[in-house]
């Protein structure tokens, strides 16, 4: 079989895996649903926020953000660092199996279910909050959120390798990820932040991501939304995430 | 290449810092052979064979498994290979049929599918989930899953470590018919019967070094010549000091260590029978591996600081 037939292969036996945890499976898409609710019913989702947005406006594609990265990024850097400390990667690596083809179908699957989760938030925002799905922009969006993605699972690699045991793995992961969150136009508004904080979360690859995010879904801005620099800066983060993770990633548990 | 060893080892080393794990070991394994590095844990059994599975890198000397140096990682190499590491997992949401088939996919020239389970006893627990087995029905498909690939060399570290007695037996008639398949298998275990039963060859390992090696019978003779005779006595019976014996712990059984059983029995049972006296529990046994392992690892004990936590050191 090719590489890339076993990487689909792959890609089957994760799916499948997933889908035989209802529950965790169930939460993956409801965890992001929640916050959608709690934020537009905590601030009135169609309340003005200036700029002729609602609450709703901000929180849909801020929350797809979250979806995203929550799918991506931790979800990769926890189960890898489980599959670590379970011994699944070192039985892995006695395998014919290309290493490209192991990580590469838990990487697609995890972008698979990222995307069907933009999907299901998107549509909740539309159907719930009268929130109009941005089709006008659909390549700016397609290519953003694939920016995105890949970066993000090459920064979960990353942290997975510099993870010490899975025991302290949703701690340190969510250390790196919530505070990016509130700082990055995701749970909180930006507009109002002292400038030093929005100069030192455009740094971070989530700020570009959400304000990317943030402009394809305002229908009074104009442009087709491909943001260039934002999308270098994402890409910049990915890059250096994949290097770290080659350097740092482990087959085995870190005793 | 049929006729080349299956794995030769010359002069091999490993250092995990100031700690020397493995200090010059020298083996070969031939093929279709069941070879079995015994030893107690610390000794350096599983950094070796996870030098050999290309796991770990080696200090110094040399190492070819299948014609193959398993430092290069060669993809070449693990499709003829199969390995049952001490501690590992697999997806939990897959039953063991889905779990088998797909290691199988990995090789080239898999073993069936069904085959594979069979030959581990899982047949009945085929779509249970990997969540949802036992201890024992997981080390059974950890054997399954180095067996996918249909390899011609096994390793198998510590294979039935934690299992109860049928369940060991059970393993053990699983190896067996792997042998029968012409499999090459190179087995630790720190269960002397274990090597007895299993291996053609055994090398014990104490403190990174090989300190004996060869059949489990010739190994079983070694050092130790005396044959020991064992038996009780009715109360109140005393034997001639005369028959050289001597008191075997509490109560009234007595042991004679002897080079020449056969006169030795002669001499006690004449004296038995002409008293009218009955031998209770009479046995006469040889050295066992056991014994020869328990004189090896001590020998060398104080000699060296301990190595244990060496085993599995990183």
């Amino acid at each position: 079989m090719s590489t890339l037939a076993l990487t689909l292969r792959q890609v089957r036996f994760e799916n499948r895996s997933f889908w035989r945890n209802p529950a965790a499976a169930f939460f993956t898409f409801v965890f992001p649903l929640m916050f959608m609710v709690i934020f537009n019913v905590l601030l009135g989702g169609t309340k003005p926020i200036g700029g002729g947005l609602r609450i709703a406006d901000f929180y849909t594609p801020g929350i797809i953000v979250f979806g995203l990265v929550t799918a991506t990024y931790t979800n990769i850097a926890m189960m890898v660092t489980t599959s670590r400390d379970l011994g699944i990667l070192k039985r892995m690596r006695g395998t014919p199996l290309p290493t490209v083809a192991y990580l590469g179908g838990r990487i697609l699957h995890a972008i698979g279910i990222a995307f069907l989760l933009v999907i299901i938030v998107a549509l909740f925002g539309a159907i719930f909050y009268g929130v109009r799905f941005p089709w006008d922009r659909l390549p700016a969006l397609v290519l953003t959120l694939m920016v995105g993605a890949a970066s993000f699972c090459a920064l979960g690699l990353a942290v997975s390798g510099l993870i010490p045991n899975a025991d302290s793995a949703p701690a340190i992961v969510q250390f790196t990820v919530l505070p990016l969150n509130f700082v990055s136009n995701v749970f909180v508004d930006m507009r109002s932040a002292p400038e030093w904080l929005n100069v030192v979360s455009r740094i971070f690859p989530i700020r570009p991501f959400a304000d990317t995010m943030l402009a394809i879904w305002n229908p009074l801005t104009s442009g087709n939304g491909i943001d260039l620099g934002n999308l270098a800066v994402i890409a910049a983060w990915g890059l250096a995430g994949l290097l770290v993770a080659v350097r740092f990633f482990s087959w085995e548990p870190r005793r | 290449m049929p006729t080349e060893a299956a794995i030769v080892v010359s002069g091999l080393r490993k250092s995990y810092g100031s700690l020397e794990a493995v200090r010059g070991i020298d083996f070969t394994v031939e093929r279709g052979e069941v070879f079995a590095m015994l030893g107690p844990n610390g000794a350096g059994k599983t950094t070796t064979v996870e030098i050999l599975e290309g796991y770990r890198t080696r200090s110094a000397g040399d190492v070819r498994v299948l014609g193959h140096d398993p430092a290069r990682n060669e993809t070449a190499l693990k499709q003829r290979m199969g390995i049952v590491l001490q501690e590992t997992g697999l997806p939990q949401y897959l039953t063991v049929r889905e779990v088998v088939a797909m290691f199988a996919g990995y090789y080239p020239s898999p073993r069936d599918v069904d085959e594979v389970i069979g030959l581990v006893g899982l047949e009945e627990s085929s779509g249970k989930r990997v969540v949802s087995l036992s201890g024992g029905q997981r080390r059974r498909l950890d054997l399954a899953v180095a067996l996918a690939g249909d390899p011609e060399l096994l390793f198998l570290d510590e294979p039935t470590t934690g299992f109860d007695p049928s369940a060991r037996r059970q393993a053990w008639e699983t190896v067996r018919a792997l042998t029968g398949l012409g499999k090459t298998i190179l087995l630790t275990t720190h269960f002397m019967d274990e090597a007895e039963t299993l291996a053609h060859r055994v090398a014990i390992i104490n403190r990174g070094e090989i300190v004996a090696s060869g059949s489990p019978e010739t190994l079983g003779a070694r050092g130790l010549e005396a044959s020991v005779i064992r038996f009780g006595l009715p109360a109140g019976v005393e034997p001639p000091a005369s028959l050289g014996l001597r008191r075997a712990g509490p109560g009234a059984t007595w042991e004679l260590d002897s080079s020449s059983p056969t006169r030795a029995l002669h001499e006690l049972t004449g004296w038995a029978v002409a008293g009218g006296i009955e031998l209770i529990g009479l046995e006469v046994s040889r050295p066992s591996l056991e014994d020869v392992y328990l004189e090896l690892t001590r020998e060398a004990e104080g000699s060296e600081p301990a190595t244990s936590g060496g085993e599995d050191a990183a």
